[in-house]
């Protein structure tokens, strides 16, 4: 209810039949929840750049830990009146409070605008509230006015066995967060960085070089911090803040913990530059917000003797890089999986995301053999018409993308099942075959379907490419 | 002399293979192939661009095997970087970790990078040049595309010299034109041994190549017969060296042995 359609005396919970009443010229629209939602997530996106621990209380609320960051603004009065002048610029009426615990501060913010409650003294602060202030369901609400307890401090004067006996543990538990007696568990919105670092401008930037600048220094004061806790970054996350409200956040992963600052700038340069919806300063920054999303263990890094270590690091970084420009998805190594399917027997992974270590690679053929595997497997075999001179055996010649092959030798089958336990429709058994051609090429044919058992056609295909 | 330099280049190579000599200035890797290594003066240039065209439509798997030998030799035990595009998978089948295996080189050495154009894993390639770390980076670029001129090649070149990073360039559907490229590969799959008369074998052994080298910035050029084999990571002396064992049992050289023997 602002403060207009008060003045007119509207009241929530009226039936629209009375509001029309008193005003004619009432136009009316449907609750939109999900965009109800949507505004409360954009405030609080702005409301980050006061704390990183900002929590929704849907439909209307938000809950910030403003610990260790008040000073920041001049104080818990200074920081409370600056939040609701600058939404009041955007058009908003907000209702704030402090207190030790969000229960209280809640509470608070919906009766006494405006309280700063210094911890340990939420009991006597919230004494005053009525009821509802406890946020419970209407029955509950209901049954403490008709016995008489109107105020949080009247029930709070009761003795705790009464109420647990009539309102269950459920109830002492929210009055005792609203006294600030016990911690109210809040998720934060986003999850909370390990280490960050800020740089707020007096004045709003716009200059790229200016950005940049700010970014390397503030990898540089991370990177103390991480080398103090013996750790490095693994996740990192810029976030720029416009003067106009407007939250970008980027960010890169890396393949190893880092902590050196060069590299994590040069990481972050390259994203930059690789956006494809570039980073837009508009009105300029006032402030950049740099943190370790997450952060892991990582040794001393010292220049090593091992050369392998060394390379891997070279490497390491090269992956980074490349993800950083690319994608993750773009550079991948591959992975054993224990199956015989053939297209399933090696996976690709990111290679950021990939353990190093020793992969167990179990090889088909015998030493002097040729090899069992093609070196180009073809993601969707593709269908080749072929002609067998005996119903199990090899064809003699087949056509492959218009192309006639003349078969010269060939060995095989080499019978794979399909794993009929991953499967809910039975897959037909394939017979696979390594043929060569009168030109020396080199394919992977197979049959699908046992003839006369699972199928009455057998269909051929090309499954890949020897060298 | 010509003779001679090649029988050189020939110990040379021998020398290397067994781990014996410094191989050269450092900088040649030798291939295996006897007849290779003499014309290379003793093997493959390491910090160079290297091309390997497929000979004709169809031969790209033989190309492909063929340019894995070449990175798997330059790189040494170093990890190898294979840039394709998102097409060239489709076409001409994806990379496959197994055929890998199975050819001789482990898979926990290769990474693969997925370019969605030319212009992107030109760009890739160019960075993972600049890492020294990495043992070869194959660049697969099919037909002839605008991007791919002298200036990227030189620039190629240049990278791959900096830090002494080998980069190979795997091209199907094209036909070779003007570049800064070391050394220039045709190649085609080779008839196996199983084909042969002889070969009571049912397997048809390891993979043949039909290669032909055009273009030696320093050296001779030639066209062989090439096996790969898959055990030692390297190419057998001769293409039919197990012919050459084979026939040599019932033969002149154990014959005369028996005759000096008997002389004795």
């Amino acid at each position: 209810m602002d403060r207009k359609a008060t003045a007119q005396g509207l009241e929530r919970g009226m039936t629209l039949a009375d509001a029309r009443a008193m005003l004619p010229a009432l136009s009316v629209k449907a609750a939109n929840e999900t965009a109800d939602h949507a505004l409360l997530e954009a405030i609080a996106e702005w409301c980050d750049r006061f704390t990183p621990f900002v929590a929704l209380l849907p439909p209307q609320s938000l809950v910030l830990d403003v610990t260790g960051a008040a000073h920041l603004f001049g104080g818990e009065r200074a920081m409370l009146d600056l939040m609701r002048v600058s939404l009041a610029k955007q058009g908003f009426a907000i209702r704030g409070a402090l207190a030790g615990t969000a229960g209280a501060a809640r509470a608070l913010a919906h009766y006494r605008d405006g309280t700063i409650v210094a911890a340990g003294e939420e009991a006597a602060a919230v004494a005053s509230l009525p009821v509802e202030g406890l946020g419970l369901d209407a029955a509950a609400t209901q049954a403490f006015r008709r016995a008489g307890l109107k105020t949080i401090g009247q029930i709070a004067a009761r003795k705790r066995s009464e109420l647990m006996a009539r309102f269950g543990s459920a109830m002492v538990t929210a009055l005792d967060r609203v006294l600030g007696r016990v911690e109210n568990p809040i998720s934060p919105r986003l999850p909370l960085p390990d280490i960050m670092a800020e740089h707020r401008f007096a004045d709003p930037v716009v200059s790229e070089e200016l950005v940049m600048a700010t970014l390397d220094a503030l990898a540089q004061s991370l990177a103390p911090v991480l080398a103090q806790r013996g750790e490095g970054a693994r996740a990192l996350e810029a976030a720029f803040f416009r003067a106009d409200g407007h939250v970008r956040r980027i960010a890169i992963e890396t393949a190893r913990p880092v902590r050196t600052h060069e590299i994590i700038g040069r990481l972050f340069r390259e994203k930059l530059a690789q956006l494809a919806d570039p980073l837009d300063a508009g009105f300029g920054f006032d402030l950049i917000r740099f943190a370790a999303t997450r952060a892991e263990r990582s040794e001393a890094e010292t220049v090593s003797l091992d050369a392998g270590a060394n390379e891997d690091k070279e490497i390491a970084f090269l992956v980074d890089r490349l993800a950083a420009r690319f994608g993750a998805q773009r550079i991948v190594c591959f992975q054993p999986n224990d199956t015989h399917i053939p297209e399933a027997a090696a996976v690709t992974q990111p290679a950021q995301y990939a353990k190093t270590g020793n992969a167990a690679w179990a090889r088909i053929r015998k030493d002097a053999e040729a090899p069992r595997r093609p070196l180009r497997l073809f993601a969707k075999p593709e269908p080749i018409d072929a002609t067998a001179e005996v119903p199990e055996g090899p064809p003699g010649r087949f056509c492959w993308r218009r192309v006639q092959h003349l078969v010269t030798h060939a060995s095989g089958p080499e019978r794979i099942a399909m794993e009929w336990w991953r499967h809910h429709e039975p897959r037909p058994t394939r017979d696979y075959f390594r043929v060569e051609d009168s030109e020396g090429r080199r394919f992977w044919l197979y049959r699908e379907g046992l003839y006369g058992r699972e199928t009455a056609e057998t269909r051929w295909f090309v499954h890949g490419l020897f060298a | 002399m010509r003779e001679a330099a090649e029988r050189l280049g020939g110990l040379r190579a021998s020398l290397a293979l067994a781990g014996l000599a410094g191989n050269g200035d450092g900088t040649r890797v030798p291939l295996g192939h006897v007849a290779a290594d003499a014309c290379l003066k003793g093997g493959l240039r390491t910090g160079a661009l290297h091309e390997i065209f497929s000979a004709a439509p169809g031969h790209e798997a033989a190309a492909t095997g063929f340019a894995a030998t070449l990175a798997s030799r330059l790189g040494g035990n170093r990890r190898l970087l294979w840039v394709r595009q998102d097409f060239s998978g489709l076409e001409f089948g994806e990379i496959s970790a197994t055929g890998f295996l199975e050819f001789g080189i482990d898979p926990s050495r290769l990474l693969l990078f997925r370019a969605a154009d030319v212009a992107s894993g030109l760009r890739a390639a160019a960075d993972a040049l600049t890492c020294a770390a990495l043992g070869a980076v194959v660049i697969e670029i099919p037909r002839t595309p605008k991007r791919l001129d002298l200036v990227t090649s030189r620039r190629l070149t240049l990278a791959c010299a900096q830090n002494g990073v080998s980069a190979l360039l795997l091209r199907f559907e094209a036909d070779p034109d003007a570049s800064a490229a070391e050394t220039r590969w045709l190649v085609g799959a080779g008839h196996s041994s199983a084909g042969n008369k002889n070969n009571n074998n049912k397997d048809w052994g390891y993979p043949r190549f039909d290669a032909a080298l055009t273009r030696n910035r320093h050296g001779t050029t030639g066209h062989w017969a090439m096996e790969w084999n898959c055990d030692r990571g390297r190419f057998n002396e001769t293409a039919d060296h197990r012919a050459v064992v084979s026939a040599s049992a019932d033969r002149p050289a154990a014959e005369a042995a028996n005759a000096r023997q008997s002389a004795a």
